[in-house]
């Protein structure tokens, strides 16, 4: 589950990458510290809902800050949990255990596409 | 009261009640008036309106702490970006990328932007926490500064999280034991927009930038500090290309270490008229008078004396250039530029309506502390114009400021016309030790310059009117003539020498012809008592051919006689 991937932001070169997604890959970071009841649930919401949204688009990748505090900064991490979307761009966050899930998809820039093809 | 809290805070901690450590911000005066600076391991808040100088403040604070105390630093900066902070903070001459590069300092840029945060469920700023501890554990940083913590409640919704999460960081802070400033910005009713002074109460320092008659005036005041005491007034500070420095406002005991030693005042004849032959070291002495009277040229003197004698001295013009004066001087004899080369004259020229009052007090006095003169000299304060209780209030801090580092004084003050004296005059006239007044004198067609002293604590002086001119040898003490119409200068005095001259003179004649007199009455009489004596030797030598021829007959005649009886005997 835990993919360890080094590409640092999003590759922002397509324009029209944010409208038509449906080909592209989700490239997804979840920032968590240590096992706290708040990164587990937040793990545990994240894998469900890429599973019924996302399944097979996607990567995610769990970073514990607590083993690797030198990369909060980079992606500009204040609060826990946090989930970076780096894939497709542009960048987007969405702090917090994820258990709202409509918050979460129109966080992630998802609602709004599958809406449209149903 | 404070000792009684820091008692309580101590047994609380358990710890032994040792005083409460300090870390010192390296801001002079700051410290001063914090006595020793911020709380060692505790919090404390920066707040003030936009443009007060808080990151200045805070950045200083820790590149003092690299530079001077040893203590890497920590900039946690949540609104400017490293490149820009770094930009900023080079016009006080601090090299932050050098700091960064020598891992001595850490500026770690949070950006917050709502627009791409999503908020699900529960959430807390570990992120922070960590980032935090990680930018600290990396160097081992003893200060930290969070500028401006409040921007997190704009960037996250959750104002209940947020408050709690900020407790739970300030408590974090302290047991770290970093020395922490927080930022935050002015707000309505509060010290902060967000109200977290309610978190961070240890210490907390407020920053004000006041506008009044379209001068601007930084003030600083330390609003709470458990656990210690501190100068609870509003102190002037200063931004400008030599850091921030605070004006700690007087002492305010009057015990400052008094001298006996008399200092020239650069005129002879001046020195004359003050008993101890000169101002005393470490006085204030203010000349005053209309303009043209030569004030300025009093106090170039006096510091082309000081400066001759090998002291430092400091000139603050506040009307004309330094060229100016120093062209305007050699006029007079006085050749100000070869003390500036020797680098034993400094002068310090601004207009006055360039800060306010205590801006140029705090500019005054870490020129002052820069430069430690012996000398220094204000010329004129009648420049500042304002209410008088600020006047006052300025020069009383300047004038305790020198007298407490034993530099003496000279201020210059240009009067009205007229005998009224000026605002600045009066209100300062308490606090001058010599006062010396120039005045000008109009009679017969033209103007003369006379001073004379007002009052000089301390010492005997003249209480005489005297002309003095200036030459271009320097000034020249001129023996004013006292008449019957009172003081006679400049023509009139001359006339009046020229007319005391010619009566001498002609006295002088009339004492000869006299003498001469005498002598020739005396010789008259020697001739009669020569004569009369000779008429006497005569009539002695007269008297003693007659007894002579008498005597002569009397023997001859008695020999007759005997004859004739000798002849009638044997006749018988």
């Amino acid at each position: 589950m835990i993919v360890t991937k080094q590409d640092d932001g999003p590759v922002a070169d397509t324009p029209n990458g944010l409208s038509e997604p449906e080909s592209g890959e989700y490239n997804l970071r979840l920032y968590v510290a240590g096992q706290t009841p708040k990164s587990l649930a937040a793990i545990a919401n994240l894998k469900k809902l890429c599973e019924s949204n996302l399944a097979g688009r996607y990567t995610i990748d769990v970073v514990d800050l607590l083993v690797t505090p030198q990369l909060a900064a980079g992606d500009q991490i204040v609060a826990l949990p946090t989930l970076v979307r780096h894939l497709p761009p542009p960048l987007k966050r969405v702090i917090g255990d994820l258990s709202n899930t409509e918050r979460v998809l129109v966080g992630l820039d998802i609602r709004p596409k599958t809406a449209s093809p149903t | 009261m404070a000792a009684k809290r820091t008692k309580v805070d101590a047994a609380a901690s358990s710890t032994r009640l040792a005083p409460l450590s300090k870390t010192p911000t390296g801001i002079k005066g700051l410290d001063a008036l914090t006595l020793g600076g911020l709380p060692t391991g505790r919090p404390t808040l920066l707040c003030g309106a936009a443009g007060c100088g808080k990151t200045l403040f805070a950045m200083t604070f820790l590149v003092n702490g690299i530079n001077k105390f040893g203590e890497p630093g920590v900039l946690m900066s949540f609104e400017e970006r490293a490149r820009d902070l770094e930009t900023n903070v080079a016009s006080l001459g601090y090299d932050v990328a050098e700091l960064v590069e020598r891992k001595q300092l850490v500026i770690d840029h949070v950006y917050i932007e709502r627009a791409e945060i999503e908020e699900s469920g529960e959430y807390d700023l570990e992120g922070l926490f960590v980032r935090l501890g990680h930018a600290i554990d990396s160097i081992g940083a003893k200060r930290v500064v969070l500028d401006t913590i409040e921007a997190l409640f704009s960037g996250l919704d959750d104002t209940a999280i947020l408050r709690s999460e900020l407790r739970r960081l300030f408590a974090w802070l302290k047991d770290k034991g970093v020395t922490a400033i927080i930022t935050g910005e002015r707000g309505d009713g509060q010290l902060t927009r967000y109200g977290i002074e309610e978190y961070v109460s240890d210490c907390v320092i407020l920053l004000d930038n006041r506008v009044e008659d379209q001068v601007t005036t930084r003030r600083l005041r330390v609003v709470k500090y458990r656990g210690s005491s501190h100068g609870t007034n509003e102190y002037p500070f200063l931004i400008d290309e030599h850091g921030i420095s605070v004006l700690p406002i007087t002492s305010a005991e009057l015990g400052h270490r008094i001298s006996h030693e008399s200092v020239p005042t650069g005129v002879p004849g001046l020195d004359d008229m003050l008993g101890i032959r000169g101002y005393f070291r470490g006085s204030s002495i203010l000349i005053s008078g209309l303009a043209g009277t030569g004030k300025s040229t009093f106090a170039s003197a006096f510091v082309n004396a000081a400066c001759e004698r090998g002291e430092r001295c400091l000139f603050f013009a506040f009307e004309e250039s330094p060229d100016q004066i120093v062209r305007n001087m050699a006029s007079v004899g006085l050749k100000l530029d070869q003390h500036i080369d020797s680098g034993l004259l400094d002068f310090q020229a601004a207009r006055p309506s360039l800060y306010g009052f205590e801006m140029h007090l705090a500019r005054m006095n870490r020129d002052i502390e820069e430069f430690a003169p012996q000398v220094i000299v204000v010329d004129p304060i009648s420049a500042f114009r304002g209410p008088s209780s600020e006047i006052h209030s300025t020069l009383i801090r300047l004038a305790d400021i020198c007298k407490s580092k034993g530099i003496t004084a000279l201020f210059t003050s240009l009067s009205s016309s007229g005998e009224q004296m000026s605002e600045s005059e009066r209100s300062v006239s308490s606090l001058m030790d010599t006062w010396i007044s120039l005045k000008d004198t109009e009679a017969n067609g033209e103007r003369n310059r006379v001073l004379y002293l007002l009052k000089s604590r301390g010492m005997n002086h003249s209480k005489q009117l005297r002309e003095y001119q200036l030459t271009n040898h320097g000034i020249h003490m001129v023996d004013a003539y006292v008449g019957p119409d009172g003081v006679l200068t400049g023509t009139a005095r001359i006339a009046q020498e020229a007319r005391e001259r010619e009566a001498g003179l002609s006295r002088k004649q009339a004492t000869e012809r006299r003498r001469r007199e005498v002598a020739r009455k005396r010789a008259a009489l020697d001739r009669q008592i020569a004569e009369l004596r000779a008429a006497l030797e005569t009539e002695e030598a007269e008297m003693a051919t007659l007894i002579e021829q008498e005597e002569a007959r009397e023997l001859a005649h008695g020999s007759e006689r005997s004859e004739m009886a000798a002849i009638r005997g044997v006749r018988s």
